[in-house]
């Protein structure tokens, strides 16, 4: 069942008529070209959504705890996606209200976060956390309550089958199609011989497993894995473990020793550093300009959106930038110090866009079309870049409820970071492996 | 890498871990001997020394040095009077009565932690090094023709990371000093020994009680402002310090000042040695064991001389 | 009325209310009584050590998620069904507090505090370094269709409430009936002075570690009945923030009262969720409420009724 190849909207079963779930394909596709293309108000377009009531998104956020540094760009990014939706219209003429919770980046609390929404603010949807243990913690709940639970996670804990019919993750790539995306580049610009360094946890089992994997059939050996324990805060220690005939250092390091981590890695090498390719997780929200970040000069980093304004930088790009408050180096606007999760952040502007787009077509007016909600966002297919989807062009997988898109490679030159390569969103496809659409509501 | 430069490696490591370590749990150590209360909220101070050091160093124009020196002179006297302020506002009060003291050093953690968040928020920041080079260091193998001398690849440190080695030295010398050479140590000494009868002696209990307790805390501070150089300023830091520093203070047995040293020193450098030998959790979990099995042989520590 | 019956009438007519509580609550709070009786358990099972043995505990996330894992990795990974699954996390949680009390017989104080914190953070390294079954911090969900015992279905609102007060009521009636006997009397003398009762010829490394089995159990029956209940299992609920909750929760309604562990659960909690309406600092106000709750309720909110009047609370 596992070998049949991605089918972006092929010919599946669903439980809906035909003619229905034609109208609410072609809905789907026209709403949100119309939702790209226009920024006319679309009040009143709907005769069942007469209700002036808010449409009421619960936001999970993780304002403190480990993912705070996170949480507060997806909070801003979040409130400017809101602005936006709310200028032009609303959804289905109705305003948008976010009711925020902070999860603590917290499982448990995460769980008992999205049941508050449900069940004592009255949320239309959940959304937004990132971290892969809150939303696997709290997906089941939303499940069980049957309220859409939209992530932001980059986790592969979606389209791996493990979560459940209302769980989506369209606004962000998952892991899985990032890491084997890199796998030709690294091995055909970089060199053949790889050692990685990752975090001893799932996050960074996945970097491993994948990445070796895609290195593998491109013929290329990874030579040494270093796995780091999530409590460490020096790492020098490890860094002889790094086999001499090493071509291509990978890391990928998560949480608040990531400066750390690298700085170390640069004081091991003095000046004869191998080629270095790293996930930009290991300096999320790090200035560049940091001290001891010199030898970065000339190294690749993977970037979910790239943090500096590029030469060729899309006016969509450019909007978004303006609407969430990042200047051309990734930074606040109003403090050049506060550096933006800008390779992360972009998965909720585009996820609450896609809310939007999936409420009109399906006609939402309440909970109780929560499943013509779902059914719709399963519908949809290809995403063009636009205004809703400023990090690019998308394609949706409705069986697996993942989305697939462009990944980004930036080379560290004068200390910003300069696109070089861009990956085919056909790169990052793998084989289904699950069909979220033959589960019962 | 050869194994030899490998240990070498790793010694340095561990002596910069232990270094900060022991400065911190030295005053945990005190704060834990002569209060005979769980500071819980130790790990804090030594965030809040970090994290001060940050506001203060980017005060301050100039060279990276001048900023970090008046950290350095700043930070923890700030960070020992907010502790004294919690000594004589709460535990006071409550009698430093030991279960007491636990929930309410909990709360304190918890508001210095949310007032960080507020004011410094959740990032880690880095604090510049007042000097920082790559030291290479030479290796010396006994082979065929005679004594060799080599630089493998990536055996090195830092000018700073040698200076915190040496700071530490010289700060556990002075306390050391201030414990057995002077009056101040003698009424510390004194409390410790017996509370009621050093009261009876006139001793000022309350007033060296509030005392030690800050200078625990600026211990800690101390601690956070020269590790931030090397590791960032983040609100959440304190956790992990805390409890190797509860470790460093048992394992060394209560009380004892040069015992908690050699015990630092022993966590520390073990730290950097077993993930020489095995896969670094595999490593944390060995070392978490051990230092489980020393207690459950030796409950009174490697150097205490009484049961606790 | 006999002391004996007021506080089982008292233990009981709680219970009754909680029974009857769930036909009037709104969904939100149904839910979270679910919950917080479920860490109650928890709590009571380290009130049992702290608070009647007088033995400070600072790993006992290890039987939590001894439990929890115990269940969740036998229904993973073996195939198990929730009802046996639920009794190899009951196994696992007795099996590491036989082992673990034994070695742990040996040290008393502050040594006991460290060697706990010691135990628990290796047992969470273990989590981690098992990620090929675990999934590390990441953890992984028990699915719907597998959480269910003798077709009743644990992850329907009702029925999950219902398991929970069950599981409650069991450690409220296990706790009573411990501290009205003589090896509760020989806990609490334990507590008060171990030189003394050994003197009067009490054998107390036999009681402590009886003490830590039924400690252990029950903190693993809640991890085991939390995993069910709530479908998930992951590293974070064996780190050291899950030892501190009991201690916490323990100490805020009263250590060495059989309510305390309940009244203590359910105040943190409502504590954290109606000041996180009020402010996004919730933690700041949790913290002072901490600090003014040690200064002008010492023995815990509990605690404090009985010094003040009702002096038969067990």
């Amino acid at each position: 069942m596992k070998s049949q190849t991605i089918g972006l909207n092929g010919d599946r079963k669903v439980t809906a008529g035909p003619s229905r779930r034609k109208v609410i394909k072609s809905l789907a596709a026209t709403t949100a070209l119309a939702a790209a293309a226009s920024s006319m108000p679309l009040f009143g377009r709907y005769g069942q959504a007469q209700s002036s009531e808010p449409i009421k998104i619960g936001f999970q956020v993780h304002r403190t705890g480990i993912g705070a540094a996170y949480g507060r760009w997806y909070d801003r990014t979040t409130k400017a996606a809101v602005k936006k939706i709310n200028d032009e219209g609303g959804i289905n003429g109705r305003p948008v209200e976010i009711i925020a919770e902070d999860d603590g980046t917290d499982p448990k609390r995460g769980a008992e976060v999205v049941e508050k929404m449900a069940t004592q603010h009255g949320c239309d949807i959940a959304f937004g956390t990132l971290f892969s243990h809150v939303v696997i913690g709290s997906a089941p709940r939303a499940g069980e309550l049957k309220i859409p639970y939209f992530v932001v996670s980059e986790g592969h804990h979606v389209a791996s089958g493990m979560l459940n019919r209302y769980t989506l993750q369209p606004g962000i790539t998952d892991v899985k199609s990032q890491v084997q995306a890199m796998a030709p580049f690294v091995n055909n610009t970089l060199g053949k011989k790889i050692t990685m360094i990752y975090p001893d946890f799932a996050f960074g089992h996945d970097h491993r497993d994948y990445f070796s994997a895609a290195v593998e059939a491109q013929g290329g050996e990874v030579v040494a894995k270093i796995a780091i324990p999530p409590t460490e805060s020096s790492f020098t220690k490890y860094f002889p473990k790094i086999p001499r005939n090493t071509d291509v250092i990978y890391h990928v390091m998560v949480g608040p020793a990531v400066l750390t981590f690298v700085k170390e890695m640069g004081e091991f090498f003095g000046n004869s550093r191998p080629e270095i390719f790293g996930f930009i997780d290991s300096l999320e929200a790090v200035d560049l300009a940091s001290p001891g970040l010199e030898f970065l000069e000339g190294t690749y980093f993977w970037e979910g959106n790239p943090r500096y304004a590029q030469a060729n930088q899309s006016e969509y790009d450019k909007a978004y930038r303006a609407a969430v408050g990042v200047d051309a180096n990734g930074a606040s606007i109003s403090d050049s110090k506060d550096v933006a999760t800008y390779a992360h952040m972009f998965g909720c502007w585009e996820t609450l866009h896609i809310v939007k787009a999936g409420m009109e077509a399906s006609g939402y007016a309440g909970p109780k079309d929560r499943a013509k909600l779902i059914e719709a966002v399963e519908a949809m297919t290809s995403m063009p870049h636009s205004h809703a989807h400023p990090q690019g062009a998308k394609e949706f997988n409705g069986k697996t409820h993942q989305v697939f898109g462009h990944q980004y490679i930036t080379r560290v030159t004068n200390g910003k970071l300069v696109l070089a390569h861009t990956t085919s969103i056909a790169d990052t496809y793998y084989p289904d492996e699950v069909d979220y659409t033959t589960q019962s509501f | 890498m050869e194994l030899g430069p490998y240990l070498i490696l790793g010694l340095l490591e561990g002596l910069v871990t232990a270094a900060v370590l022991s400065l911190m749990a030295v005053g945990l150590s005190l704060v834990f001997g002569v209060m005979r209360v769980v500071n819980v909220a130790h790990g804090e101070f030594f965030m809040v020394g970090a994290v001060l050091a940050w506001w203060i160093a980017g005060a301050v124009d100039g060279h990276p040095a001048l900023g970090f020196v008046a950290a350095l002179l700043l930070a923890p006297p700030l960070t020992a009077g907010l502790a004294m302020m919690a000594d004589q506002l709460v535990l006071k009060r409550i009698n430093y009565d030991p279960e007491r003291t636990i929930v309410a050093t909990i709360g304190l953690l918890y508001i210095i932690q949310q007032i960080t968040l507020m004011t410094y928020g959740p990032e880690a920041r880095p604090v510049e090094a007042p000097f920082n080079h790559r030291l290479s260091i030479p290796f010396f193998e006994w082979t065929d023709g005679g004594l060799t001398l080599s630089w493998p690849w990536g055996l090195g440190t830092t000018s700073y990371k040698l200076a915190v080695i040496g700071a530490a030295v010289i700060l556990l010398t002075a306390i050391w000093l201030l414990m057995t050479r002077t009056r101040y140590g003698l009424l510390m000494r004194a409390t410790q020994l017996d509370s009621e009868t050093a009261q009876a002696f006139a001793i000022p209990v309350g007033r060296v009680y509030a005392s030690v307790f800050g200078l625990g805390a600026g211990l800690a501070a101390l601690g956070g402002v020269l590790i931030v150089p090397i590791q960032q300023a983040h609100y959440l830091m304190g956790h992990d310090p805390l409890l190797l520093s509860f470790i460093v203070v048992i394992i060394g047995g209560l009380g004892s000042l040069p015992g908690t040293v050699v015990a630092a020193l022993l966590i520390g450098i073990s730290d950097g040695m077993i993930s020489v030998f095995f896969s670094p959790t595999l490593a944390k979990i060995i070392a978490t064991l051990a230092v489980a099995f020393v207690l459950v042989f030796r409950p009174q520590g490697l150097f205490g001389k009484r049961t606790l | 009325m006999s002391d004996l019956k007021k506080s089982w009438t008292l233990h009981l007519s709680i219970i009754a209310l909680l029974f009857g509580l769930q036909f009037f609550l709104p969904a939100y709070h149904h839910g979270n009584l679910a919950r917080i009786m479920v860490l109650t358990c928890y709590a009571m099972g380290y009130n049992i050590l702290f608070g009647y043995t007088g033995l400070l505990s600072l790993g006992h996330a290890l039987f939590f998620a001894a439990g929890m894992y115990g269940l969740s990795l036998s229904i993973q990974h073996l195939g198990w069904m929730a009802g046996p699954a639920m009794l190899a996390g009951l196994l696992a949680g007795f099996v590491m507090a036989l082992v673990i009390g034994l070695l742990l017989l040996r040290t008393a104080g502050v040594a006991f505090m460290i060697v706990t914190l010691m135990f628990a953070q290796a047992g969470f390294l273990t989590v981690l370094y098992f990620g090929e079954l675990t999934r590390g911090d990441e953890g992984f969900v028990i699915q719907q269709e597998l959480r269910s015992i003798a077709g009743i279905d644990l992850s329907d609102p009702t029925s999950r409430y219902f398991a929970a007060l069950l599981l409650m009521a069991v450690c409220i009636v296990i706790t009573l009936h411990v501290v009205q006997t003589g090896f509760g009397r020989v806990l609490v003398a334990i507590r008060e002075n171990d030189e003394r009762t050994r003197m009067l010829g009490y054998d107390i490394q036999r009681h402590k570690l009886a003490a830590i089995l039924l400690s252990g159990t029950m903190s693993a029956a809640a991890g085991a009945a939390y995993g069910l209940l709530f479908g998930y299992a992951g590293a974070t609920f064996a780190s050291v923030q899950y030892s501190i909750f009991p201690l916490l929760w323990v100490l805020l309604g009263g250590a060495g009262t059989v309510l305390g562990p309940l009244i203590g659960t359910l105040f943190m909690f409502y504590l954290i969720d109606l000041s996180s309406n009020l402010t996004t600092a919730y933690m700041l106000i949790a913290g002072l409420v901490l600090l003014a709750l040690t200064l002008f309720a010492p023995q815990g909110l509990v605690g404090e009724i009985r010094r003040r009047g009702l002096r038969w609370l067990p």
